[in-house]
């Protein structure tokens, strides 16, 4: 569904990402992890359309769609959500959720403006898609609540949900548990899951969780000072050593500190 | 005239001007929501509009209702020029140097309307009628009254517009963050050169309401800066905010100058933002900004 080819990406001369690919496959839950410092954010926004790599090509769908800006790529059927939450205060979950929706309608801001006919079914459509989206990550109860009083866990929930309310192809999850207990972190892997399960949406979390990312994942790319270490199943990547190494560091460096 | 009368009469003056403020307020605020951009030269925009409305009725003979329509357009495309040769540039600058960029086109403007039109004041065609009304006994000047309902009519209206128009939903969007407004799927810079055509078009009709009402010099402009207080006090988050906080500081004016010396009008509007910033630091209606670490 979306790969991403070679990317390149560097500030000044600090490489920031090199020869990184990654292919999220239609359907599938597919992590990037790494140790801080690694470069997820930075690939993170070269797949948003907030970086231009210097080199590769970010591909959704067939679609080479490595030129186009952020809310273009949005269009195309790209959501994400954010590290740090970003909902529209002094409104209800219900509202926030069906913001989320706001590019995909179809009648301008003239019709919007006279509520014509076609304008209000467009609303009664979105207003039923919302409520499966609310139905199905278990909003109902906070639908009617001020966004700004939800625990952060159900804040991420309702972000997630604005994002999939555009029905996308892909949707991005930046580093969706952190800052979670392990509570909200196991809710938050099982609803991941649910959105892959239920709406087949095809999912890339970049996390650095790695209990989350093992337990969900279909696919994994390890990155290390910006570079891909290794790729593979959850298993696979487990027992890679050099995926141990970057995460703990190695064993001889560890007893040479100590001594 | 007693002295209940007299405090009515000037309330209610007061209170009209007040309603021009809102008006020229929510331009400032439009485009501090789109872009985090204070626009100092919001007074220059208004005095501006009223010459082109001079401009196109007078010197070119089109009367007042197609002068106004031209006034508008010529607004609007100045506000769209400014924003796309001087403001778009300097995003993410920090935000001093955007302001000092709008100081600056104000003064452009200013000396540009001064060159063009001499630093006399000209006469414009009226559009307000001057009969008064009564209310009772007390006594409304007609311009004043008529300017005022212009002026609160297009503020609500176009309050009612950026609340329940997907262009305002953009809008607020990228208030909020225009990253989270790119993601979604808003064209970020549409919704900043939007929000300068808002500012034009209050610009446009708070400046020819204005100039009907006093006269019209190139200083029209300066007073943009008594609106700054309206702005604070409202809370530059809150759009709605700017309606009540135009009408109050309007008749605070107004009733400082019946009961103290004239120059005590330019003082107490900022004494009264000073008490409240102290009491509530976001203005009266502004929203707090947090920040989550």
């Amino acid at each position: 569904m979306l790969d991403i080819e070679d990317i390149q990406l560097s500030f000044g001369g600090v490489k920031a990402l090199s020869g990184v690919t990654v292919n999220a496959e239609t359907g599938m839950i597919t992590s990037v992890i790494g140790p801080n410092g690694a470069g997820k954010t930075s690939l993170f926004n070269v797949i948003s359309g907030f970086y231009r790599p210097q080199k590769g090509r970010v591909t959704l769908a067939g679609e080479d769609i490595s030129s186009l800006k952020p809310h273009q790529r949005a269009y195309r059927g790209m959501a994400r959500t954010f590290q740090n939450i970003a909902l529209f205060h002094g409104m209800t979950v219900a509202d926030n959720i069906k913001l989320g929706a706001h590019t995909h309608l179809k009648s301008g801001i003239l019709s919007a403006g006279l509520r014509l006919p076609s304008t209000r079914n467009e609303e009664a459509n979105l207003d039923k898609e919302a409520d499966e989206i609310i139905d199905l990550l278990e909003l109902d109860k906070v639908r009617n609540d001020q966004v700004e009083d939800l625990a952060y866990g159900l804040q991420k929930r309702v972000e997630m949900a604005r994002a999939l309310i555009m029905r996308p192809k892909i949707l991005l999850l930046d580093e969706p548990v952190a800052g979670m207990n392990r509570e909200e972190k196991s809710e938050m892997s099982r609803f991941v899951l649910r959105v892959k399960n239920d709406l087949n949406t095809t999912v890339l979390l970049i996390e650095h969780d790695m209990s989350m990312v093992m337990g969900i994942s279909d696919a994994i790319v390890v990155l290390s000072f910006g570079q891909p270490i290794a790729s593979g199943t959850p298993d696979e990547v487990r027992n890679n050593p050099d995926v141990i190494k970057a995460y703990l560091g190695s064993v001889d460096e560890t007893t040479q500190n100590a001594a | 005239m007693s002295p209940l009368q007299l405090f009515i009469e000037y309330s209610i003056v007061g209170i009209a001007a007040g309603g021009i403020y809102a008006l020229i307020a929510l331009g400032i605020i439009v485009i501090f929501k789109a872009s985090h951009t204070f626009n100092f030269a919001m007074g220059e925009m208004m005095m501006l509009s009223a010459y082109f409305f001079y401009a196109a009725s007078v010197t070119f003979a089109l009367g007042p209702a197609l002068g106004l329509i031209v006034a508008m357009i010529g607004s609007i495309i100045v506000a769209l020029i400014i924003e796309r040769v001087a403001i778009r540039p300097m995003l993410g600058r920090p935000f001093i140097a955007v302001v000092m960029v709008t100081f600056g086109i104000g003064s452009i403007l200013r000396g540009i309307v001064g060159m063009v039109w001499g630093p006399n004041e000209v006469q414009i065609p009226s559009i307000l009628s001057r009969s008064p009304i009564f209310l009772g006994d007390i006594f409304v000047p007609g311009k004043t009254a008529r300017g005022f309902a212009i002026a609160v009519i297009l503020v609500v209206a176009l309050i009612a517009y950026l609340r329940f128009s997907r262009a305002g939903v953009a809008l607020r969007a990228a208030a909020e963050s225009a990253t989270t407004a790119y993601s979604m799927g808003i064209n970020v810079r549409n919704v900043v050169a939007f929000a300068w055509v808002i500012a034009a078009i209050t610009g446009c009709i708070s400046g020819v309401l204005m100039a009907n009402i006093n006269t019209l010099t190139p200083h029209l402009g300066l007073v943009a800066l008594n609106v700054l207080s309206v702005v604070i006090l409202g809370g530059l988050s809150s759009i709605s905010g700017v309606l009540v906080a135009g009408l109050i500081i309007g008749w605070l004016e107004a009733i400082t100058g019946l009961y103290l010396p004239t120059e005590f009008r330019e003082i107490t509007p900022y004494v009264l933002v000073l008490i409240v910033l102290l009491v509530r630091p976001t203005g009266l209606f502004g929203a707090k900004e947090v920040e989550r670490i």
